[in-house]
């Protein structure tokens, strides 16, 4: 299977490689269109700041690349939100492929914020989350958050919000955790990621 | 609801895992990689990764260590150790850490947390906080405590609850606040001053230094207010197993993230 990870300027694409890599799959890093076109399976990690990773992806044309793309693709956490409308992340417009905005947590819920840690999802029923234990937690670290909408397959709730820990329309998912870094669970979401879909 | 942390930490020289007491009297603790795959596999939920030698002797952490450790686990991983600039950042992230901790150059440049926030986001850079009694700093009827870099050997003259206010106010991610007085004793971890800090900034903060029964992380939770608790020697020589530990902490009704 032929796996193509996002190559911009935000995110940690070795931990992604390492997670594919543990499941018997390697995957390239590119930003050439013709590669991600020709992908079996596209993986759009993120981590880091919205406009700057947006910028980065308009100067490539990244940006009309990626909301054409048709195979199977997968969002995380920046990369996710980055896949939403807008970020109010410094008034960022996104890529579009999920029709709701990128909020910031409340500041003064008494919570600290980043929300850093291990929290619990509630999934729907989607291919994604196939073969899961009841025991579902992720590892989850971001300042902003996706309200939930039509397009969440799984909620979770940290600062009194309850937010789309993940999202799915048509061809593109996205998830606000790490699946890269939620030890097993993660293992078999990206599992499902590759095989299931 | 978010899980309290539970977090071993590799304190490492020459890419053996190594524990003293006190920050001296080192004794070796096993294989980096080994310890590692270990923890992520027995449900640690993160894992810290020192180069404890690498400010003293002046060099860059070991990324080749890093990447070998990052391939063989599949949960968060912070890496802290001799960082000075935004390259060595960088080349860590690289290598597969999602954090870095930074301490001794903090304190040398404070302003190195806001570019490191500002290029990485915040969420990647903790800042290390090594602090040690000084009546000097007590105020108003509490103790103070001073902030120490260089691996524990250099007192600063900062006050540890306006330190961690500052690190905060710069974009600093989260707080590894370790107390020298605890460190390896194995009495419990400093709550006074874990609580203080922690209320006095909006970042989760993790506790270090001197967990040794099971109930000093019932209070690091509670009194101490800590998000998470890292220790090092108990779990390398298995006094404490993470399981088990994990187990008595949510029936104690901690949030735990626990595998079975």
């Amino acid at each position: 299977m032929n796996i193509t990870i996002v190559k911009y300027n935000a995110g940690n694409t070795r931990s992604v490689l390492c997670a594919l890599h543990r499941l018997g799959y390697e995957a390239t890093v590119s930003d050439d269109p013709a590669v991600l076109c020709a992908a079996d399976r596209v993986v759009f990690p993120g981590v880091g700041e919205a406009s700057t990773a947006m910028e980065y992806l308009k100067k490539t044309h990244l940006d009309e690349v990626l909301v054409a793309l048709k195979q199977p693709f997968l969002g995380i956490c920046l990369g996710m939100q980055l896949m939403c409308s807008h970020s109010e992340e410094n008034d960022t417009t996104c890529l579009g492929m999920f029709d709701v905005p990128v909020l910031k947590f409340p500041p003064d819920t008494g919570e600290k914020i980043p929300h850093m840690g291990w929290n619990t999802i509630e999934t729907k029923d989607d291919p994604l989350f196939s073969g899961l234990s009841e025991n579902r937690w992720c590892y989850f670290v971001h300042s902003y958050y996706v309200p939930l909408c039509e397009e969440t397959i799984a909620s979770t709730e940290y600062a009194s919000v309850c937010f789309s820990a993940s999202l799915h329309r048509d061809n593109f998912w996205g998830c606000q955790f790490h699946p890269e870094k939620s030890g097993s669970v993660g293992e078999q979401i990206l599992k499902n990621f590759l095989e299931a879909l | 609801m978010l899980a309290k942390r539970i977090i071993p930490c590799l304190d490492i020289r020459d890419g053996r895992t190594v524990k003293g007491v006190n920050f001296v009297n080192l004794r070796d603790a096993g294989d980096a990689v080994e310890l590692a795959e270990a923890y992520s596999r027995s449900g640690a939920d993160e894992l810290t990764f020192l180069d404890i030698t690498a400010t003293v002797e002046n060099r860059g952490t070991f990324s080749s260590l890093v990447r070998r450790i990052s391939d063989h686990i599949g949960i968060p991983f912070t890496v802290g150790g001799g960082i000075r600039t935004i390259e060595d950042v960088g080349i860590l992230l690289d290598s597969g850490a999602d954090k870095i901790s930074i301490n001794s150059q903090a304190v040398a440049k404070p302003s190195v947390i806001d570019s490191l926030a500002l290029q990485y986001g915040s969420q990647c850079v903790v800042c290390a906080i090594d602090a040690r009694r000084n009546p000097a700093f007590d105020k108003d009827g509490k103790e103070g405590w001073e902030v120490y870099v260089h691996g524990g050997r250099i007192p600063t003259g900062r006050e540890v609850v306006s330190w961690a206010q500052e690190v905060y106010s710069r974009g600093c991610g989260e707080i590894l606040l370790t107390s020298m007085e605890h460190d390896g004793t194995k009495g419990g971890f400093a709550l006074d001053l874990t609580s203080r800090v922690s209320q006095s900034v909006g970042i989760p903060v993790i506790a270090s230094g001197g967990a040794g029964v099971m109930e000093d992380f019932i209070d690091v939770f509670t009194t101490g207010k800590a998000d998470a608790a890292l220790a090092a020697s108990i779990f390398h020589f298995h006094e404490i197993d993470i399981p088990e530990l994990k187990i008595f902490l949510s029936q104690h009704g901690i949030t735990m993230r626990n595998l079975q």
